[in-house]
């Protein structure tokens, strides 16, 4: 244990400081009987009786499980346990590959538009031409800004849209009669990769990277076989590294007759540079959440569009926005009649909401605002790497995209590790960068500053995290104890894992108080 | 460079397994190596007593907070006990992997798929391989 | 550009300490045959106000639930939003964080997590829900893959379902091998014989009640003709504000409750975001799909949250993964999980109460009214199928609605064909007296 004072360091950067933290339980644990948050209408119908509608045996007296609180109650709660959060608009968030940007405020006030927000996706078309003519937009900006012929909006997450893409693959390959049972995937690949494809029936084939990092033509040509349906990747890589053999990997994967599709979570460092579909990528989805700035609300609504070259076309989820001139001018209309599509993946259209906000984004910056983003993305991704390679190991040392990749190899000597880091990082005000990914680097820490950091908020970031690495030589038990300065300490994941409590109930919670930390519960 | 346990008094498998035989039977656990790379063992799936199990084939799960792999069976028989103290105690597996941290008790259909198996030397030899 | 804060300045100091000229340099690894070479054919930048004036627009050639009264329900419902809702979930705290991988800078999203984990079980009767779908219909078809998953099957029956629903089932089982058999409906609406449907290749019933055209079904005995032959009953509620009245399914039998809770607080938005629901009996728990949150303590004994058994997900076990889910639909769950905080224990079976009144209520003046009749007798919730006079159209009877300002319903003639001109209509509580008087008006308007 150090005698010194966790937060005097912090406060020599001067990131965060103490605030007040405040406690709050859980909504049960403040139900009042009798109290009550909601307002209803006098009832202007005959009152009905649903136990002589539906027969008793049908009902349930009233909701046991849910508290009885008022509005006060409530919105104390929410907005007490709001401050326990740390957000993109408190500060820098540097989630790799998340691209947390700055969400514009705009893109709320647009997306809460009456006719947007109160519509409903089974009005007849006729009634919601505005919208589906911002949908119809919004499929030819995303197409012209990767370069592929024809997208879907409809799936509800990047990975749906992955979903939805491998599923294209299948099809195609099925629709010419071949049976193929592999798919190649980068050992650097996101987790949703091989997921997908697994979803789809198919055995993955790991592709190893070079030790540049990349992933080289002669690794995918001895790979690739008839058997193979597609190559899955990431451009710029899970690295942050541009594929620069892409051109290559590509027509090899081609030429065996298979096809090649693009993860585009990095998309932000492609931006009005290059275009995935002039890169030999057939198929890929898009993260509105991460390139075109919709809020990450906690964990989602994502939005992922796929995009398609032609020979994919008449696979896409069903239905299609289509325009059509009529004599009464431009006419659009879901069209349904998509004998080769994959189906539906949504129960409506998509997220609508989420692609409303993209399409004002989109707008807000035109063809140099987009473009600006990748060139400041990039910018700031290679000044992080350029102040902090002293301290920190940089597993492949070369001129980055938009994220960087470091490891905790020089903190080795000092028992220090990423987690640790990580958890100091909290102390400092700012969320952790993405931590243990990609697997191909041990001790990852991935981070992606946006464009959306100016370089002074670079500059604090990189003093806090070269003060970390000067507390991991002079005094490595203040980061291995982190956080000090959060209202929790590091929670124990492995008593979540082994008793799992995934919801409240009185007698257990007690029970649960009382007993004592498990043996063999390790930080 | 972390120290594992590796006792000579039983044989390994290359999937990080150890069996020790006595009277006609064979019981299985992971070895050292295996619980510091799984990290706290969170859940344990083993099969039901009676079970065929074939060798190198997957019989049962084990997950920890971080990462889950599958526990290949190191030879063929019939399971005949299943420690389910690790219902309620996957941490035994952490704490005495050679010991109170057994996985299941097999009877087996032909005693050379144990000799096949690495000697303590071997399995060493093979642990030091993959260490980076 | 306000979104950006690079000046001129900034950028040469950047570009200093990084030893490169310009920041074309810094992509110099993309082959320069490979690059675009011209600005992206997209509209030039806007301002913030020709933004608005632009979409406002663009907005403003929609009919919307404020514009007009409202009967078309069909799997995305209208009802009120107390506001409070948008008040809270607007925070900047709540709706510009991610994930929370950081339990302890996340707590509050956690904690939220928790808390409409533990409705949900309340409300559908079983142990364990994870923390959200994308939307009822994916919810729907996870949990006929998970049932698949558990008891090694690969056929599932279904019933009642939305045939958007259905679809999505449809193209998630495809990459399974699963076969799908639907069991029809019968004269008073119900499903009908669900049991000669089932047999040992089955791994799950999923009937959806309220069903697509409006009754309420028998659960329970759709549970035992599940179980009967060892298969799960998947019960899918499109309607989450149901569960307010009717009997928790997982009382009734059902192994698994899936759904839509658009319901609670999350406007109709075109269609999404909405948010799936999906809860199962504890003994399945690691089958489900979907983000968990757990309780634990701290390193001092303070109680926490944390996301966990987390080893079922993608990104650890990525090709052995239950699902390949990542996001979840965190800000509606928040919305959600407020409005049922708000209603609470007995506000939720009240607005359910005014819900079944309305319905009622429409009934009662559609049955008066010569040329409209019920087809189904079977008793519903808020939504039922009314047939229009021989001779008249959907297509014209919703045009003499919306003349009256009212969207009428939904069309049923590409989904139940076999019914005739026939209307899907959905009175909820924000549908008055007066609004229902002049719908039926409308509607029986071919008669007159």
């Amino acid at each position: 244990m150090s005698a010194r004072d966790p937060r005097a360091n912090v406060a020599a950067v001067g990131n965060a400081a103490t605030h007040v933290a405040y406690e709050e339980p859980l909504l049960f644990e403040r139900s009042r009987p009798g109290r009550i948050g909601y307002s209803l209408p006098a009832l202007d119908v005959p009152a009905a009786d649903p136990a002589a509608l539906l027969g008793a045996d049908a009902l349930r007296a009233a909701c046991d499980g849910l508290p009885e609180l008022s509005e006060v109650d409530v919105v104390r709660h929410f907005t007490r346990i709001s401050t326990w959060n740390y957000a993109v608009d408190l500060g820098l968030y540097p989630l790799g590959s998340c691209t947390m940007k700055y969400n514009p405020k705009l893109n709320e006030v647009a997306a809460r538009l009456p006719g947007f927000a109160q519509s409903h996706p089974l009005q007849p078309t006729a009634l919601s031409q505005g919208l589906l003519q911002l949908l119809h937009e919004l499929e030819r900006h995303l197409a012209e800004i990767s370069g592929m012929d024809a997208v879907s909006l409809q799936p509800a997450a990047g990975a749906q849209g992955e979903l939805a893409g491998v599923m294209m693959i299948r099809a195609y390959h099925e629709s010419r009669g071949e049976k193929r049972r592999k798919v190649l995937v980068p050992d650097s690949a996101h987790g949703t990769n091989p997921a997908s494809a697994a979803l789809n029936g198919y055995e993955i084939v790991s592709v190893p990277s070079g030790d540049d990092g990349l992933l080289h033509p002669d690794a995918v040509a001895a790979a690739m076989s008839p058997e193979v349906a597609c190559l899955m990747l990431t451009n710029p890589s899970t690295l942050g590294l541009f594929e620069t053999h892409i051109a290559e990997i590509a027509k090899i994967v081609h030429a065996g007759g298979g096809l090649v599709y693009g993860d585009g979570a990095n998309l932000n460092a492609l931006l009005g540079i290059a275009r995935p579909g002039d890169l030999g990528i057939d198929v890929m989805h898009f993260n509105l959440h991460k390139t075109f700035s919709t809020p990450h609300g906690g964990g989602g609504p994502g939005a992922g569009p796929v995009g398609v070259k032609g020979i994919l076309e008449p696979f896409l989820p069903a239905p299609v926005v289509r325009r059509a001139t009529t004599p009464e001018g431009e006419r659009y209309f879901l069209d349904d009649e998509r004998p080769l599509s994959i189906g539906r993946l949504h129960g409506n259209l998509g997220n609508v909401g989420m692609l409303v906000r993209a399409y004002a984004y989109v707008r807000s910056l035109g063809p140099d605002g987009l473009r600006r983003c990748a060139e400041m993305a990039v910018l700031n991704a290679n000044y992080l790497l350029a102040r902090l390679r002293g301290a920190y190991a940089v597993p492949y040392d070369r001129r980055v995209m938009h994220e960087c990749v470091l490891s905790d190899a020089k903190l080795a000597d000092a028992h220090v590790t990423t987690m640790d880091v990580a958890k100091r990082l909290i102390d400092y005000g700012y969320h952790p960068p993405t931590i243990y990914f990609p697997l191909i680097v041990p001790g990852a820490l991935m981070i992606e500053p946006t464009e959306s950091e100016s370089l002074e908020g670079l500059d604090r970031f990189v003093e806090a995290l070269l003060a970390i690495a000067r507390e991991a030589e002079e005094d490595p038990s203040i980061v291995r104890g982190a956080p000090h300065a959060t209202r929790l300490s590091r929670l124990d994941e492995t008593r979540a894992a082994r008793k799992p409590v995934l919801r409240y109930a009185p007698a257990a919670a007690e029970a649960e108080r009382s007993r004592p930390t498990p043996r063999g519960a390790s930080r | 460079m972390a120290e594992y346990d590796i006792p000579d008094d039983r044989r390994y498998s290359r999937e990080d397994e150890w069996a020790s035989f006595e009277d006609d039977q064979i019981t299985v656990g992971v070895t050292d190596y295996a619980q510091k790379q799984l990290g706290d063992v969170v859940f344990v799936e083993l099969p039901a007593v009676g079970t065929a199990v074939e060798k190198g084939e997957p019989f049962g799960v084990i997950e920890s907070v971080k990462a889950v792999s599958d526990l290949y069976a190191p030879v063929s028989g019939q399971v005949v006990e299943v420690n389910t103290d690790l219902v309620d105690h996957p941490e035994l597996v952490n704490e005495d992997c050679y010991g109170d941290g057994w996985m299941l008790t097999i009877a087996v259909d032909d005693r050379s798929d144990y000799d096949a198996l690495l000697d303590a030397a071997a399995y060493r030899r093979h642990v030091d391989d993959r260490k980076t | 550009m306000r979104y950006i804060p690079h000046t001129e300045a900034d950028v040469r100091r950047m570009l200093d300490v990084i030893g490169v000229e310009s920041v074309e340099a810094l992509f110099e690894d993309v082959p320069r045959g490979l690059r675009l070479g011209r600005p992206l054919e997209v509209p030039a930048a806007a301002s913030e106000h020709e933004v608005l004036r632009e979409l406002g627009a663009l907005a403003a050639r929609n009919v919307h639930a404020e514009s007009h009264a409202w009967f078309l329900g069909a799997g995305t419902y209208a009802h009120f939003v107390p506001s409070a809702i948008d008040a809270l979930a607007s925070r900047a705290e709540f709706y510009t964080s991610y994930t929370p991988y950081q339990p302890e800078i996340s707590q509050g999203t956690l904690q939220t997590i928790f808390e409409w984990q533990t409705m949900i079980c309340a409300l559908t009767g079983l142990e364990v829900a994870n923390a959200s779908m994308y939307d009822g219909a994916s919810a729907t078809a996870e949990a006929a893959l998970m049932a698949m998953r558990v008891t090694r099957r690969s056929k599932v029956v279904v019933a009642g379902l939305h045939p958007h629903y259905r679809d999505v089932v449809r193209t998630y089982l495809g990459g399974a091998g699963a076969t799908i058999e639907h069991a029809s409906y019968g004269p008073d609406g119900r499903t009908r014989d669900l049991a000669s449907h089932v047999d040992d290749a089955t791994a799950c019933v999923v009937l959806q009640s309220p069903a697509f055209l409006g009754p309420v079904e028998d659960v329970r005995a759709a549970a035992e003709a599940a179980h009967a032959r060892g298969a799960m009953l998947v019960v899918s509620v499109a309607e989450a504000l149901s569960l307010g009245l009717l009997r928790a399914p997982g009382e009734l039998g059902a192994d698994v409750v899936c759904g839509e809770a658009q319901s609670f607080g999350i406007p109709m938005g075109f269609g999404g975001p909405h948010l799936g629901f999906l809860a199962a009996r504890e003994k399945h728990l690691r089958q489900l799909p979907g983000r968990l949150c757990g309780e634990t303590v701290d390193a001092h004994g303070k109680r926490g949250f944390v996301l966990t058994l987390s080893t079922r997900e993608q990104h650890i076990r990525r090709e052995r993964a239950t699902s390949n889910i990542c996001t979840n639909q965190g800000l509606m769950l928040l919305r959600a999980t407020i409005f049922l905080a708000l209603h609470g224990a007995h506000g939720l079976t009240a607005l359910a109460r005014q819900n079944v009144a309305k319905a009622a209520y429409l009934r009662s003046r559609v049955a008066a009214t010569p040329g409209l009749s019920l087809p189904f007798s079977a008793p519903v919730f808020h939504e039922l199928v009314v047939k229009l006079a021989p001779g008249d159209t959907a297509e014209r009877a919703l045009a003499r609605a919306l003349d009256a300002g009212i969207v009428g319903g939904l069309d049923l003639a590409p989904y139940a064909p076999e019914l005739g001109p026939a209307l899907l209509v959905c009175a909820t509580e924000i549908a008055t007296r007066e609004s229902i008087d002049r719908l039926v008006s409308a509607l029986g308007g071919a008669a007159s």
